[in-house]
This record gives C-alpha cells, sequence and structure tokens, in this order.
C-alpha cells in the first residue's frame, strides 16, 4: 500500500477537499483535534479519580470518525461503540455534557446514569454508543428502516470495530439492510485488535470489507488514518444510500494509540508497532496534507490547537461545577411513568 | 350490533387487535418469522398481509437477535414495532437486543430514549412439540427493570390488553399460551384497551386464593368448580401482568382467604410463583396466613415429547385440586 499511497499523496488535491472546500477542512481538522484533547482531558481526568469507570479511548483514530462524520447532515443518524467519544463529537456531541456525564453528573448527556460507553444525543442524531459488541448493528438497521418508512432524506452510519465482524449481529444486520434496501453506511473501524486478539487471529477473512460480497452490498478498505480517503469513501456509500441505492460496508484501517481499556497492560503488542502507527497520526497526516495543498496556514493550526485547550478546558470546568444525580432519583427512567413494581411491603 | 356477545378466538381477537392498531397510528408495522403469505405459524396474522401489505407486515429472515434489534432500532426512531417470535423458546436468540438494549435504553440514556415495542411469543407446553418448542420462559423477562411483562388468559384479555402493549411507550413483552389460541370467548367489536398491570379476580371465594396466569386460569377455574363440590370456596386470581404484578389485588385476596396456591408452568424454582410467594410473605397479609404458602410449577425436567410425560410435567386440574386441599387442611 506504501508506494501507491506515496504516488496518490503526490496527486495535487485530493477529491475530498475539493468537495468539502476550506471552512468545512477547518471544521474537520477542529473536530479531530477537539476529540483528541477531550480524550486526553478523559484520560487525566481518570487518572486523577474524577472518572469512576473505565473507558476506552480511541486516539489515534480520530480520521475515520471525521472522515465520515463530515459528509452527514442534519437528520442523519449514528449507532457508536463502546469506543465511541470520536463519533460523538463528529455528530455534534459538545464536550461538556460528555465530560458531565464521564464524571457521571446530572448535567451530563444521559444524566450520569450511562458513563462513557452510553453517551447518546437523540435530538442529535446519535442513537448511542453501546456497551454490548455489535449491539449497535441491528440497532442501526432498524432505525435506516424508520427512515424508509417515513420517507426521510436521511441515512444512518453504523459504526463498529473490528471486534463486531465475528459476531452474529453483524451478519444478520448486513443481510437484512440488503434484503429491504436501506440507507444505512456501515463503517468498520478496524484497530486490528479486538481486545487482545489480532484480526488475523480471530478473522478468517484478510479484509472485513470482502464479507461485503456475502451480503450483496459493496464493500471497501480505506486508509483510516488519511482524512481524505475515509471521507471520500464514506461520502460515496452516504450518497448511494441518500439516494435508496441501498447500504455499503467500509473498512477504515487504523489503530489506536492506547491499549483496549484501563486494564489493558499491553501484552500483545509490540512498542515498534506502536510507534509505527504513531508516526502515521492521522491529525498530523491531515495538518501535512492541508499545509502541503496550500488549505491552511501554520498560524490557524496552532489558532486551532490553542482554541481547543481553552474549550477543553471550560469543557471540564463545567462538569466538574455540576451537581451530581440525587441519590432519590435512582430509578427514575426506568419506564416512562413509574410503575408499582419493587416496592414491596415490609 | 346483535344483543347477543360476539364471540371469537383468543388468536383472532389478537388479529384484530392487530388490524385495528394498523388502521388508527400509521407507526404501527408487524415484523416476524412467516407471518405474511403464510399466516403466522399459529395463523395469528392471518391475511393482514393482504390488507395492509408488505410494507407493514414484514417476513423476517430467521434472524432473532437481527429482527429484535431492528425493532429496537425502529422503535427508538418513532415508530410502534410488533415483532412476533414463531416461539417463544426462540427468545434465547435474541436476549442481547431485549435484555440489553430494549429494557435498557431509556434508563441508560438518562430518560431521553423510548423504545415503544411490543414482542409476541407463544409459548408453553400441550402441543408435543418437545423441550425447544413449549417452554414458559416468561419469568426470565420478568426478572428484567425496563421490560413489562403480560400474560393475557381471554380473548377479551388479549385484544385489549394487546392495543395497551402498542400505545405503550415502553417494551412489552406480550406472551401467548398455544393452547389458548382455538379458546372462544366474548370480544367487544372496535377498539378499547386493557390495562397493563392488573390482576383480576377471575372467581369469587372464600378459603384459598389460586394465583394464576394464562392456561392456568383456565385449569384454576375448573379446579374452583370441582372443590366447590366438595364444599371448598376458591378464589381465582389472574395475574395478567407479571411485572409489575398487582401486589394490593394479591394482598387484599390472601388477606381475605389467609391461603395461597401459586400455579403457573414455567418451572418452579424462581418462577413467577416463587414471586408472587416471596411478595405474600413480605407483606401484610403474611400474617393472615392459615396455611404454608404452596407452589405448584413445572416440574424439574425439560418439556418431553411424549403426551404422557408432558402432561405430567405441568400442573393439571387434578393437581391443583390436591393442592388447594392440601392447603384448606394445613395449618400454621
Amino acid at each position: 500500500m506504501s508506494e501507491s499511497r506515496l504516488k496518490e499523496r503526490a496527486a495535487p488535491v485530493a477529491p475530498a477537499y475539493k468537495r468539502l472546500g476550506r471552512e468545512t477542512l477547518h471544521k474537520a481538522l477542529h473536530q479531530m483535534v477537539l476529540i483528541r484533547r477531550f480524550e486526553e482531558g478523559a484520560e487525566q481526568a481518570y487518572m486523577r479519580g474524577l472518572v469512576h469507570g473505565t473507558m476506552h479511548l480511541s486516539i489515534g483514530q480520530e480520521a475515520s470518525a471525521v472522515g465520515v462524520g463530515i459528509n452527514l447532515r442534519d437528520g442523519d443518524c449514528i449507532t457508536s461503540t463502546h469506543r465511541g467519544h470520536g463519533h460523538c463529537i463528529a455528530k455534534g456531541a459538545e464536550p461538556k455534557y460528555m465530560f458531565a456525564e464521564f464524571f457521571g453528573k446530572d448535567t451530563g448527556y444521559c444524566r450520569g446514569r450511562g458513563g462513557s460507553m452510553h453517551i447518546a444525543d437523540l435530538a442529535g442524531g446519535n442513537l448511542g454508543a453501546n456497551g454490548i459488541v455489535g449491539g449497535g448493528i441491528p440497532i442501526a438497521v432498524g432505525a435506516a428502516l424508520a427512515l424508509k418508512q417515513t420517507r426521510k432524506p436521511n441515512v444512518v452510519v453504523c459504526f463498529f470495530g473490528d471486534g463486531a465482524n465475528n459476531e452474529g449481529a453483524f451478519h444478520e444486520g448486513l443481510n437484512m439492510a440488503t434484503i429491504w434496501k436501506l440507507p444505512v453506511v456501515f463503517v468498520c473501524e478496524n484497530n486490528q485488535y479486538g481486545m487482545s486478539m489480532s484480526t488475523e487471529r480471530s478473522t478468517a477473512v484478510k479484509r472485513i470489507a470482502t464479507r461485503a460480497a456475502a451480503y450483496g452490498m459493496p464493500g471497501v478498505t480505506v486508509d483510516g488514518n488519511i482524512f481524505a480517503d475515509v471521507s471520500e469513501a464514506a461520502h460515496e456509500a452516504i450518497e448511494r444510500a441518500r439516494d435508496a441505492g441501498g447500504p455499503t460496508l467500509v473498512e477504515c484501517l487504523t489503530y489506536r494509540h492506547r491499549g483496549h481499556s484501563k486494564s489493558d497492560r499491553n501484552r500483545y503488542r509490540t512498542k515498534e508497532e506502536i510507534d509505527s502507527w504513531i508516526a502515521r497520526d492521522p491529525i498530523g497526516l491531515f495538518e501535512q496534507d492541508l499545509l502541503r495543498n496550500g488549505l491552511i496556514a501554520q498560524a490557524e493550526i496552532d489558532a486551532l490547537h490553542e482554541g481547543v485547550v481553552q474549550e477543553i478546558e471550560a469543557a471540564v470546568a463545567f462538569a466538574n461545577d455540576s451537581p451530581a444525580p440525587d441519590p432519590a432519583s435512582l430509578t427514575d427512567f426506568v419506564y416512562a411513568t413509574p410503575t408499582t413494581q419493587a416496592t414491596h411491603v415490609q | 350490533m346483535s344483543s347477543e356477545v360476539r364471540e371469537l378466538s383468543y388468536a383472532q381477537a389478537i388479529q384484530e387487535a392487530l388490524a385495528i392498531a394498523m388502521e388508527r397510528d400509521e407507526r404501527v408495522f408487524l415484523m416476524g418469522e412467516d407471518i405474511g403469505v403464510y399466516g403466522g405459524a399459529f395463523q395469528v396474522t392471518g391475511d393482514l398481509v393482504q390488507r395492509f401489505g408488505e410494507d407493514r407486515v414484514m417476513d423476517t429472515p430467521i434472524s432473532e437477535l437481527g429482527g429484535a434489534g431492528v425493532a429496537v432500532g425502529a422503535a427508538m426512531m418513532g415508530r410502534r414495532p410488533v415483532f412476533e417470535f414463531q416461539f417463544s423458546d426462540f427468545a434465547t436468540l435474541a436476549m442481547e437486543q431485549i435484555v440489553n438494549q430494549a429494557a435498557k435504553m431509556r434508563f441508560m440514556l438518562g430518560g431521553k430514549a423510548s423504545v415503544p415495542l411490543v414482542m409476541r411469543f407463544p409459548s408453553g407446553s400441550g402441543t408435543g412439540a418437545a423441550a425447544q418448542h413449549s417452554q414458559s420462559l416468561e419469568a426470565w423477562f420478568a426478572h428484567v427493570p425496563g421490560l413489562k411483562v403480560v400474560q393475557p388468559s381471554t380473548p377479551h384479555d388479549a385484544k385489549g390488553m394487546l392495543l395497551a402493549a402498542i400505545e405503550d411507550p415502553d417494551p412489552v413483552m406480550f406472551f401467548e399460551h398455544k393452547l389458548l389460541y382455538k379458546m372462544k370467548g366474548p370480544v367487544p367489536e372496535g377498539y378499547y384497551t386493557e390495562a397493563l398491570h392488573e390482576a383480576r379476580i377471575r372467581r369469587e371465594g372464600s378459603d384459598v386464593t389460586i394465583a394464576a396466569s394464562a392456561i392456568m386460569v383456565h385449569r384454576a377455574l375448573e379446579a374452583a368448580e370441582a372443590l366447590a363440590q366438595q364444599g371448598v370456596s376458591a378464589e381465582v386470581v389472574d395475574l395478567r401482568s407479571l411485572r409489575p404484578l398487582d401486589e394490593g389485588t394479591l394482598v387484599a385476596s390472601v388477606s381475605k382467604t389467609t391461603r395461597l396456591v401459586c400455579v403457573y408452568e414455567g418451572t418452579k424454582q424462581l418462577g413467577i410463583g416463587a414471586e408472587v410467594s416471596a411478595m405474600i410473605a413480605e407483606s401484610a397479609a403474611f400474617d393472615r396466613l392459615d396455611a404454608p404458602i404452596i407452589r405448584l410449577g413445572g416440574a424439574d425436567c425439560p418439556l418431553p415429547y411424549n403426551p404422557q410425560l408432558e402432561k405430567a410435567a405441568v400442573p393439571q386440574v387434578d393437581d391443583i385440586v390436591a393442592a388447594v386441599l392440601r392447603s384448606v387442611e394445613a395449618r400454621v
């Protein structure tokens, strides 16, 4: 891939850049940097004891989240994963409500009930991260069915990882998406490992995208660390879905710089492997490419980074200052209206 | 309308409820295996596909997990899916979506999501379908906060409770005992709903309360009739809803009769009768008990094929009579 990639990189302007334009490209870079600083901030907060549970960081995978998300419109939906902070931000989530959720506060996206693995913003079209590998895949198909039933000009993007591609939900979901020709795009973020098990050990095919053939849909593998490549493949798939052309499976080859979760001791990856991917950091690659194409100035990049630092500081402060949920509200939201269940006479 | 009360079978009553729900609300649609031209494995959907089309009576592939998840996703988007499992046993393939997703979505997302779906489960033994097509798994679902679990025993309730379930903003697990499908009973024409959280006293009595649901309500009523010949006055409470349980009705009944026999088809251990018994033991009715509570549940084995064995595996009328007599003869 590297040689052809170099040739492609030498091409004057990527099609995605022409299509998106300077302003949108700056927005994309801002989102990628925001995701990175958000997750670094979350990691620091965890180490300071501000985060109660574990978290799954997507540092190194920002190009796939934003490369896809930048093509979405109002009314489009996503489903996400346990490693979903990037998807949330790419779909327009505000870091202050995300931090508040991390800190278990009543102002969080899920009022402190969900935590890192369940951030959702239904009003913004984010149907939620999901703690179950593959759990969001049939849900995305159902959301796409609802869009088709209501004749909405919208699509659903279903993010999942390489681990999910061996779950039954993946196979059942992709099949149904095709037989009903639904407006859904399946985005597999192949970060090479399902927890500790490499795709080489876990998956019978070399490229997950080839599994699309079994479900009668186009499948494409892209360099998930190259924003322009992800964006172009996602754009094509999203517009095909929007034009009633049915689903697509897009596989983004990428890597998580951090471990699976906070308990990961990194026994299954070498330092050399990790370093080789850090050298291909999607944010650095995107910035260099934009600079090379004259689509951004270094001073603009510097200002963007500085702005994000302040944005994150303000978001953390908001979360810190927010109230915790009232313990008396423990069983709120189990049902739409409270039932008499579970209050037996003493 | 004629002065005679119209009678429908339980299956017809459900089909009528589905048709009325689809006529009243364009968001309602049906999903399931072979519910279209085939008419459903138990002919519950019948010819609805001819009336409403394939977009609203959707055959799904044999993909219970995926199908259940599609229903969850569509419901989160404001649609009103009614998902038919061909047999309740097949829910085992879809537990992830039911338990982790549908049940928890509202809570997990801080009250901002709603999953207004209905899952219909043909369940129970008595059809010679053996161990993988005969189970009564309703207690599993009644263990999960976020789900509502109902088990109507009459055609009247089947229609009214299904219409209420489809309108309900939360996921409702709707258990239909297969032996009830052909049972006929009075069913009002047109639209009406029945509460999803109330038990009903099917026969008043003063000596003992029999708490039962689904097919067991009818066996309990038959037993109560036989017991009346022997001078024992049994009150039959039809639970109707397993989650939430109607504590008020049960406590009031047992406080009056001072004896309780729980009759249920699911495995006795940790079945719905275990919960009803514990609830009464924790309630003000405990002090009124004149006999130990008796649980009459399914045998501690998978459902067998042989008809005599199958019958022996779940409570029958004679078993209920014998259990009630034990109760009224006992003393605490």
